[in-house]
């Protein structure tokens, strides 16, 4: 008879709900369990009688009321007889815009001063140092409230854009004014028949795609390799420029105009929108930087050396093997700097950018008293745009990992 | 016959290198103007240096130290004000605890011995050269500095000490006769209630009879740098033990830990710690028995914790899983239970594997500390404007901001150095 055919003798005793292991994990885990639940029943049940006693029960019918404040930075239509709801899709679409906007400059930078960094360049290695190191070691609220201190106190004020000997002056032609409130740049004005030229636009872009599935195929087949740089360039701009020019120009440039006190006809981009969106850029580009670096150095030498040997030039061995075993060290970390920039918008409130933390967070929550609701929505929806971020991008990061079998 | 054959019979003298094969010039070429792309990156780094210096230098050193206000400033130097930071200096660093102009005696010198002492507190923890002893000290600092920043009577945190005195006692007495599983319960259960029940009418009474204490000082009062090390301070010392905790949570094979654990992390990560901040400021007294109020630097702390903790959680949990297997083998093998495995021989390594991620998030935590400058705390940031709306410095910024930049960057630096010296420290590699 062997061992294992042996019933265990002894039986169920309360003690061994502690001292056996079969059951200790389940006794621990109800015991944990339990104690959850206990602790929050306690909290909401504190909330109830709270909220009770100051008699606002729980309660969204806040968000269809009027807002009756102003956003000046929107996106879609909003007026202050608009309800609360749209207020807070208003901020909501204004936090979107700087994230989106902050994560693609943050990437550009990052990765040219991460690159730069290992630069073989004495002067410039050192210089993206100290970039990385003051950036990182000083907190982001103070780079946003000093970036907005630099457009509102060192640009001048519409008014010295005025008169005969005007203190200040517009660049780029005429163009571009940089004041004190705001940068104003050209419009774009779609007259009639732009859409032919967007549309020609668009197709371009798909045909960009094709050829680039259609020369690597004919790499692969010949061994060619096309100028694949040059022709892409030239499908973007070659196609949509001739329509341009075919139809007669139908889209055109407004260029703001000084009138009265005031810039007019072209695009305000408001001082708040771009100090929050170089600050966030900025500081996360050092720690972008950083995960770059981090990934290149991850490579062993071996591979830049063996690449070498193969006859392959200097910039196709970054391209074609250091670079797509680099990313696979790189996004991880990328990923979770992109959802701190999305947080740390959230900052926003200190310059006076009205995000979602600002409308829902800020204004609406003053004025209707709902902090519970509120900032039990603004929660929710940071923790919505952190999750489809981080979904999306550990779409991408599966789709460049090494495949094992 | 005659030797044609040419054989040198004596050396020549060395011949000095190419000019442009030593010193500067060699090092030039190789670093600076190795090709032309070199060459264009390093001339528009000097001209990059330049202009930013240009427009830096002369601001900064054609200056003052010494005025009263931002207009006297003005007539003596075109440049920056740094009178502003010679005179305001005690309010950043100090904010608006008493100085001993409002009637009451300066009390500054509590905050400065906090720090000293803090120094010291820390000193065995980050130095293992230190004798073992003054760990005792590190863990009654946290009741001293309480006591010394906020004042009152000092038997509040002696009996709060006392609570774990007893703890300790409870489990030394009961463990031989009732068991471990009875005496660890026992040493939980009682000084919760001494907490709840005895320790407040036994110091009131004790210090009624023994009045030793000092002025006690509103939290309205902390402020500056004092505000934002207090923090920091108190949220890196209370979360990495939680994150700890977080960690074997979701590394555990406990469903339901696990879950909390995860549940608990991603929520955290998902929101930006101001949300969080506005449950501290607007939300907390809701979720507490009506009635409760407590006090909102506690609040922040309490918050700032529990949002660094997850960060933590996750760093630590790097370094579980960059652990391999055998090493939990191994400890079982040896037939260590889970909280010695992980006690002797996982966390060690775990922990060592983690350490530049734990100082990250240290120092992301310290410079988070500004954050409670938007619900209305005054740190640094929040003093500027304080400042600033004083009439005799209205319109200064740059000097401020730069001041205020500076004092975070050095902490954080030497945090970075740190880890760095811990790093090779604890190098086992070869």
């Amino acid at each position: 008879m062997s061992m294992a055919d042996q019933k265990p003798t002894q039986s169920f005793n309360l003690g061994m709900l502690i001292y056996d292991t079969r059951y200790r994990a389940m006794t621990i885990q109800v015991v944990a369990l339990i104690l959850f639940m206990l602790g929050a029943a306690w909290l909401v049940n504190n909330a109830a009688q709270n909220l009770a006693a100051l008699g606002k029960p729980l309660s969204f019918d806040f968000l269809s009321q009027p807002a009756g404040y102003d956003i000046n930075q929107k996106l879609i239509e909003y007026t202050s007889q608009d309800s609360h709801g749209r207020a807070a899709l208003v901020g909501l679409l204004n936090t979107l815009l700087v994230a989106f906007l902050g994560c693609v400059l943050a990437t550009f930078l990052g990765v040219i001063i991460g690159v730069l960094r290992l630069s073989k360049n004495w002067l410039i290695s050192r210089l993206m140092t100290v970039y990385i190191e003051s950036f990182r070691n000083v907190p982001v609220l103070l780079w946003i409230v000093f970036a907005m201190a630099i457009f509102i106190e060192s640009f001048p004020a519409p008014r010295a854009f005025r008169g005969d000997n005007a203190t200040a002056s517009m660049v780029l032609n005429d163009s571009v004014a940089f004041t004190n409130r705001g940068v104003y740049i050209p419009k774009l004005v779609f007259d009639n028949g732009s859409m032919i030229v967007v549309l020609v636009f668009l197709a371009s872009l798909v045909g960009i795609w094709l050829f680039g599935r259609w020369s690597r195929k004919r790499q692969e087949a010949t061994g060619e390799i096309l100028p694949n740089f040059w022709i892409k360039l030239g499908i973007f701009f070659v196609p949509a420029i001739a329509a341009q020019l075919v139809m007669g120009s139908p889209i055109s440039l407004a260029y703001p105009e000084l009138k009265g006190f005031n810039f007019t006809g072209g695009l305000h981009l408001r001082n708040s929108l771009i100090a929050l969106w170089l600050a966030l850029s900025l500081y996360t580009a050092a720690f972008i930087a950083e995960a770059v670096r981090a990934g290149i150095m991850a490579i062993s030498k071996g591979q830049t050396e063996a690449a070498a040997a193969l006859g392959l030039r200097s910039n196709r061995i970054m391209q074609l093997v250091i670079l797509p075993q680099a990313l696979r060290v790189i996004i991880p970390p990328l990923i979770s700097q992109y959802l701190n920039l999305t947080k740390n918008s959230s900052l926003a409130i200190a310059v006076g950018y009205m995000d979602i933390t600002g409308t829902l967070g800020g204004i609406t929550l003053n004025q209707t008293g709902r902090e519970m609701e509120s900032v039990m929505l603004l929660m929710l929806i940071y923790l919505a745009i952190s999750l489809a971020i981080s979904t999306v991008m550990n779409i991408y990061n599966n789709s460049v990992s090494l495949k094992e079998r | 016959m005659k030797n044609l054959s040419y054989v040198r019979t004596e050396m020549l003298p060395e011949q000095a290198p190419p000019v442009g094969e030593t010193g500067i010039i060699k090092w030039m070429r190789e670093n600076l103007f190795s090709g032309w792309m070199n060459s264009i990156l390093t001339i528009l780094g000097l001209v990059a240096v330049y202009f930013i210096l240009l427009e830096t230098l002369p601001w900064a050193l054609d200056s003052t130290w010494n005025a009263g206000s931002l207009n006297e400033c003005r007539e003596n130097a075109p440049g920056a004000c740094w009178a502003v930071i010679n005179e305001r200096f005690p309010q950043l660093v100090f904010g608006f605890y008493p100085n001993g102009t409002d009637g009451d005696p300066d009390q500054r010198w509590r905050i400065i011995v906090a720090f000293v002492l803090l120094l010291v507190a820390v000193a065995p923890v980050l130095f293992d050269k230190l004798p073992r002893k003054m760990i005792l000290f590190s863990a009654i600092y946290p009741f001293f500095g309480y006591w010394l920043l906020w004042g009152g009577t000092i038997w509040g945190p002696l009996t709060a000490i006392a609570g774990f005195a007893i703890a300790y006692i409870v489990y030394r007495v009961l463990a031989p006769m009732a068991g471990n599983l009875v005496a660890v319960i026992a040493s939980i259960l009682t000084p919760i209630v001494w907490w709840l029940f005895l320790a407040g009418p036994i110091a009131g009474a004790l210090g009624d009879v023994a009045p030793i204490g000092l002025m006690a000082i509103p939290s309205s009062k902390f402020g500056g740098l004092a505000l934002s090390v207090i923090i920091g301070v108190a949220g890196i010392a209370l979360s990495f033990p939680i994150g700890v905790l977080l960690a074997l949570g979701r590394q555990s094979n406990l469903f339901i830990i696990k879950t909390l654990s995860v549940a608990y992390i991603e929520f955290i990560r998902g929101v930006p710690l101001i949300t969080l901040l506005f449950v501290a400021s607007v939300l907390l007294n809701y979720f507490l028995p009506p009635g409760t109020n407590f006090d909102i630097i506690l609040r922040v702390v309490i918050m700032v914790t529990l949002f660094s903790a997850a960060y933590m959680a996750e760093v630590i949990r790097g370094g579980l899983a960059a652990l391999p297997r055998g090493q939990y083998e191994a400890a079982d093998a040896l037939g260590l239970d889970y909280w010695k495995a992980n006690r002797l021989i996982i966390m060690p390594q775990a922990l060592k594997i983690a350490i530049p991620g734990i100082v990250g998030t240290f120092i992301g935590l310290f410079k988070d500390t500004t954050l409670v400058s938007i619900i209305g705390l005054m740190d640094p940031l929040a003093l500027t404007n304080a400042i600033r709306a004083d009439q005799d410095w209205n319109g200064i910024v740059w000097e401020l901001y730069l001041f205020v930049a500076l004092m975070f960057w050095v902490f954080t630096f030497f945090m970075s150095r740190y880890s760095m010296y811990l790093e090779r420290k604890l190098q086992t590699g070869h």
